[in-house]
């Protein structure tokens, strides 16, 4: 049991930590409440422990019925460093969720989903959902380089086809502009693209010429995740929106790419001490459970 | 009331104000005069006996004071620290008409650090009624709902979004006014009186109000505050180093970002710090960044005389170094080639006739623009309702203006069961008056619970 005082008999329990590959990690954590409730594109803020901060991370899977919710991680920063050193049967010290709107989830006919990195995990939870409602489903897994690349199976399982692209090339196709090459051949009524910033403004870049509805998962710096803060907020179609409370999902061909590039940037020099600290320090977990 | 110097508090986070001790106490209530018809209590928007509370002092009989306070006051350490006294109870007090009127609220802190220091007494709570009902939002008006409803023997559950409960107490007003451990300890009151306190429950993501008022709750209390920033609207808002002053006050309060790196989540704040406003929350983001270093610069845009932060605030802010700058408003952001806030185009402004609400509004002067340094920029301008509840809520009536929810006197909403109150239906306000509202809209539910038809199949 974590040990924070004042709250109801909720105990965030993970119980099953998946390594998808060297530094990106997957858990299955204990939340019944909102394992109810979770749909595809929402996302979690996970305290790691207390004192920590609240880290937003998109739902990657749920079950109502286990009372199980999941969520995966790139090791870039000192709490997802930290949160890597968890194990099965550690206890974090808050989840909240399920917050974000859900996707839009509906027949569209032939749905190109494209995704980056560790958001692959989060992109496979659509990829299933738009093949059950009766699409035709291309999902694309982008990576670094090969050995950054998982879940192809899973990827496999969801899809009706899977392509598979690396920024090297040293597996698949090289770069995402094969896209362009996919996009003459075949008709695509949706596209659905989660990963890093630059990848979506790629993608939707791609997409747009061939009006293409496209909608990307912004994931841009937050704290409260619930609307009260501001941090979130990204310009779309010339307005001011709040990741979110008005996402996180945005039409990929009216985002302000560049804005929120330079909005995620805002802190790194904070973040690369905090990174820093933490491994000089050991990763010291002493005040963990 | 004995305070820490300016040149020491200026470079720490701990409380400015020192507190009462015994003997100050007792010379400030021996000044009351204990008057038949107290004109304190009726400025008091909860209604505290205030004479009662004071002639305790002066008799030196804490524990009674304070559970005087008590009956009518859940939060006296709060109140005692952040109610606008001068406008409330000590204005009717007959020795201000002399112009030294009794010091209502700092006795009442004395009586509150009193008790936390000698053990807190917990009231007994009325028989159950059998009846649940549902809080949302563990600020001020929530917990005030609580705290009532759950003596009266109804069963509370008390839904707070944030991990850690007490609303704008905890993430809001900053630790130099408002230590966090007080507050602590006043949730923890509040949960030792029964209540069941969950945490990181956002209402209107992870259940519903329909769905709350099926799974068994007779009726809910949304007190979810206003949280939702408001903007210039000036191009250049999303530079990097332009914060809302939630974000700067979530990150610096409910965070400890001045504590980082110990502590995890930082903020940057620059040289020149520019804070745009000029309530109480202008001048705790003001006071906050001198704290962490910088030359703070206040722009409002009316004049000193409309400043509409506590006279106690504003002083204490000028003399940590606030510069003010009055009548003028930003037109334009401009950043470094990082993306990062660097400078600011301003225009001046002038008052003109009042308006409806007898509020003498303001207009830009033509060609007056001026542009000054700053690296970073706080907007303070106020804050609406956080949208989730109203989305998410079927029926629910709100004004279009600006989100807040329509209430009557007693709180109730125009959904059956379904009451409201503090800055969610007033928009942004005061702790007191969250509280008073809370106050009223409990009195209100209550009545309703006992005066409602059992459920069927409801214990």
């Amino acid at each position: 049991m974590h040990r924070y005082q004042g709250v109801a008999a909720v105990s965030y329990e993970i119980l099953l930590k998946t390594q998808l590959a060297h530094k990106e990690t997957l858990f299955e954590v204990s939340a019944p409440e909102i394992a109810a409730k979770a749909l595809p594109g929402q996302f979690l803020i996970v305290i790691p422990r207390a004192g920590g901060e609240r880290v937003p991370l998109t739902i990657c899977g749920y079950d109502a019925e286990q009372g199980t919710v999941s969520f995966a991680f790139h090791e870039v920063g000192k709490t997802t460093k930290e949160l890597g050193t968890f194990e099965k049967g550690d206890c974090l010290y808050n989840v909240t969720g399920p917050l974000g709107n859900p996707s839009e989830i509906k027949n569209y006919g032939r749905v190109l989903c494209v995704g980056g990195s560790i958001m692959i995990a989060p992109l496979l939870l659509q990829s299933k959902a738009l093949k059950a409602a009766g699409n035709h489903v291309t999902t694309v897994l982008g990576c670094r380089s090969k050995d950054f690349l998982f879940m192809v199976d899973d990827a496999k399982a969801c899809s009706d086809e899977v392509l598979i692209a690396s920024d090297d090339g040293s597996i698949g196709e090289k770069g995402m502009e094969f896209l362009d090459e996919l996009l003459n051949k075949e008709r695509y009524d949706r596209c659905v693209v989660m990963g890093p910033v630059v990848m979506m403004k790629k993608v939707s870049e791609i997409t747009k010429p061939y009006g293409i509805p496209t909608v990307v998962t912004l994931t841009p710096i937050m704290i409260d995740g619930m609307g009260m803060c501001g941090v979130c907020r990204v310009t779309v179609d010339g307005k001011m929106l709040f990741g979110c409370v008005d996402g996180p999902e945005f039409d990929g061909h009216k985002t302000d790419f560049d804005e929120l590039i330079k909005r995620q940037r805002t802190m790194l020099p904070e973040e690369r001490l905090s990174s820093i600290l933490w491994e000089t320090s050991g990763g010291c977990d002493c005040e963990r459970q | 009331m004995p305070k820490q110097e300016p040149e020491d508090r200026v470079k720490n986070f701990r409380e400015v104000a020192l507190g009462y001790t015994e003997e100050m106490a007792h010379e400030e209530a021996n000044r009351c005069l204990q008057c038949k018809n107290p004109q304190c209590r009726k400025g008091c928007p909860v209604d505290v006996p205030i004479p009662d509370f004071i002639k305790c002092i002066t008799e030196g009989n804490y524990a009674d004071g304070i559970s005087v306070i008590k009956t009518k006051n859940a939060l006296p350490a709060v109140c005692g620290r952040v109610c606008p006294q001068e406008e409330q109870c000590q204005k009717m007090c007959i020795l201000g008409k002399k112009g030294n009127p009794i010091s209502i609220g700092r006795l009442e802190r004395y009586l509150a650090d009193w008790e936390r220091e000698h053990g807190v007494h917990v009231p007994e709570r009325a028989p159950s009624t059998g009846k649940k009902v549902a809080v949302i939002g563990a600020g001020p008006a929530g917990l005030t709902v609580a705290a009532d409803l759950v003596k009266l023997g109804h069963d509370v559950t008390l839904f707070e979004a944030l991990h850690v409960a007490g609303g704008v107490l905890i993430y809001g007003i900053p630790e130099f006014r408002l230590p966090k451990d007080i507050v602590q300890k006043e949730v923890e009151y509040v949960q030792k009186l029964g209540v069941d306190l969950r945490l990181g429950n956002l209402i209107g993501r992870i259940h519903t109000i329909p769905e709350l008022m099926e799974s068994g709750y007779d009726a809910v209390f949304i007190g979810s505050g206003a949280g939702l920033p408001q903007w210039t609207g000036c191009p250049g808002e999303n530079l990097g180093g332009i914060y809302s002053a939630n974000e700067f006050l979530i990150r610096v309060n409910l965070m400890k970002a001045y504590d980082f790196p110990q502590k995890d989540t930082p903020i940057r704040v620059g040289k020149h710090v520019v804070v745009i406003g000029g309530g109480n929350v202008a001048m705790d983001c003001a006071r906050i960044s001198m704290r962490l270093g910088a030359t703070v610069c206040l722009n409002y845009r009316r004049s000193r005389k409309e400043l509409p932060a506590r006279q106690e605030e504003i002083e204490n802010a000028e003399e940590e170094g606030l510069i003010c700058r009055f009548l003028n408003a930003p037109l334009e952001f401009y950043g470094d080639d990082k993306g990062w806030v660097r400078a600011m185009r301003c225009t001046e402004m002038e008052l003109c006739e009042p308006d409806a609400s007898g509020r003498q509004s303001c207009r830009i002067i033509p060609e007056t623009d001026f542009t000054m340094d700053a690296d970073t920029v706080i907007v303070a301008i106020g804050q609406t309702p956080n949208p989730i509840i109203q989305r998410t809520t079927a029926g629910l009536e709100t004004n279009p203006r600006n989100g807040t929810i329509i209430i009557d006197d007693e709180g109730r909403t125009n959904v059956k069961g379904v009451f409201a109150g503090g800055d969610v239906a007033t928009g942004a306000a005061t702790v007191i008056s969250a509280m008073g509202a809370g106050r009223r809209a409990a009195q209100a539910m209550h009545d309703y619970l006992t005066n409602q038809e059992p459920k069927e199949g409801s214990s």
